[in-house]
């Protein structure tokens, strides 16, 4: 029994996850979870991922979920550099980009996503602007942040990428295809660090996935 | 710096006001850790987190800052991998991939499963009120649902693994434990944990942890806000 991903490539959590695999060259089956039909919150999925998300991630006998710890095993598993882990100083910085990513950027951008398009495509609903905004507004400030780290040194950890800078490629490329990607226009840098991750083979065989998904 | 000064020479030092579940969560790692650190403390009344000596160690203005030598770390998950990883390796599962894994999962779970309800639990029930602000009983109500489910699933793992990430405590156990001492606190922290004996007795034996009990005491239920009146 190989690895397996289960649930749709177009989730950002997932994505991360495959992303990770692409990175190690590990091979892995994308088992899909029909969420619309409610799918992740049976007991099914349940025994995989007790919170009832996606992804869940079996690896022989192991059952993972959380996309930034799968993410983490799959690069320790494959021997990749992304982590830094030989090096207490580096791993602990790209630990601290990790946390950002999650608390300041995402954190703003998941409701942008909700909004602009689970709303829209799946709900067939129309999106709250108020919220759009505020999230928005949050998601600059981290932005007016980044912009001044990036202009210091290449990657958010230092001269080297890392999983940190990675693990920002679902958000952003949802950001890439919503009303407001402009937004990121007043942060060369930032503007510039997005195109450098995006054109990884990695990133980009998987945003192909995450577009056949919502097709 | 001195001729023939090391990093490691240099003392560690932790910024932040000890109240916050945050700067308590840094503080817990490095007890544990039995590190020689200075806790620095910092106003937030005053400002003292937007001023740019701050700013300049974190940019995004927050609590608390871990200076280790050469190294400036924020974010207190970051800190406490940080800390633990240089110091007790094994609350981490360094080295071991199944282990190590695991605890990763937890420390998620924690981030983003236990944590977002039960803040928002305390601040209704703690904060608002010192604030002279009322409770929003709605907030309290929607994440008291949310916080019960998380719970049940703890229940359940505990069931089957003495800590949450296997037989041995780890660092997934240790980042519960300041935002769980307020929540305890209030009545909600009874109501929830006391019918699920398994998260109740992991609770116990968390808080009954020598390190746990030091940093107890920089976290006054009240906030040191009686402090504050004198």
């Amino acid at each position: 029994m190989g690895i397996k991903v289960y649930g749709p490539a177009a989730s950002t959590n997932v994505a991360r996850v495959l992303v990770c695999l692409e990175e190690v060259g590990a091979e892995y089956e994308l088992v899909p979870v029909d969420m619309p039909s409610g799918e992740h919150k049976r007991p099914e999925h349940l025994a995989r991922n007790p919170f009832g998300q996606v992804p869940a991630f079996q690896d022989g006998d192991m059952m993972l979920s959380e996309s930034r710890a799968i993410a983490k095993y799959i690069l320790r598993k494959g021997g990749s550099q992304l982590l830094r882990e030989c090096n207490l100083s580096e791993s602990a910085i790209v630990d601290v980009w990790l946390e950002v990513e999650a608390a300041q950027f995402s954190s703003a951008m998941s409701p942008i996503i909700f909004q602009c398009f689970v709303i829209p495509i799946v709900m067939g609903g129309k999106p709250d602007m108020k919220v759009v905004e505020e999230n928005l507004e949050k998601l600059k400030k981290a932005l007016e942040v980044y912009e001044a780290r990036l202009s210091k040194f290449k990657y958010l950890a230092g001269e080297f990428v890392s999983l940190a800078d990675i693990s920002h490629f679902p958000t952003a490329h949802y950001l890439l295809g919503s009303p407001h990607a402009s937004a990121i226009d007043a942060y060369p840098h930032v503007k510039a660090w997005i195109a450098d991750i995006m054109a990884r083979p990695s990133v980009k065989k998987v945003r192909e996935l995450m577009k056949m998904a919502s097709a | 710096m001195t001729a023939g000064s090391s990093s490691s020479s240099k003392p560690v030092k932790l910024y932040g006001w000890a109240v916050s579940p945050f700067v308590a969560r840094a503080l817990l790692s490095l007890e544990e850790a039995g590190v020689d650190y200075e806790h620095v403390p910092m106003n937030p009344d005053a400002g003292d987190h937007r001023r740019p000596e701050h700013l300049a160690m974190n940019p995004f203005g927050q609590v608390p800052v871990l200076e280790d030598g050469d190294l400036t770390l924020f974010e207190s998950r970051a800190i406490a991998r940080h800390v633990l990883r240089k110091h007790k390796p094994e609350l981490l599962g360094v080295g071991e991939l199944e282990r190590s894994a695991a605890v990763d999962v937890w420390l998620e779970v924690e981030a983003h499963q236990f944590h977002p309800p039960t803040l928002a639990i305390v601040r209704e029930c703690i904060a608002a009120p010192l604030r002279g602000r009322a409770r929003d009983q709605v907030v309290v109500d929607e994440n008291v649902g949310k916080l019960r489910a998380v719970l049940e699933v703890y229940e359940a793992r505990l069931g089957s693994h003495r800590y949450l990430a296997g037989d041995n405590v780890s660092i997934a156990d240790l980042n519960h434990f300041t935002l769980m001492h307020y929540f305890m606190s209030t009545e909600y922290g009874p109501a929830l944990v006391g019918p699920l004996p398994r998260v109740k007795a992991w609770w116990e034996e968390l808080a009954a942890r020598p390190a746990a009990r030091k940093v107890a005491a920089f976290m006054p239920l009240d906030f040191g806000a009686d402090k504050k009146e004198k």
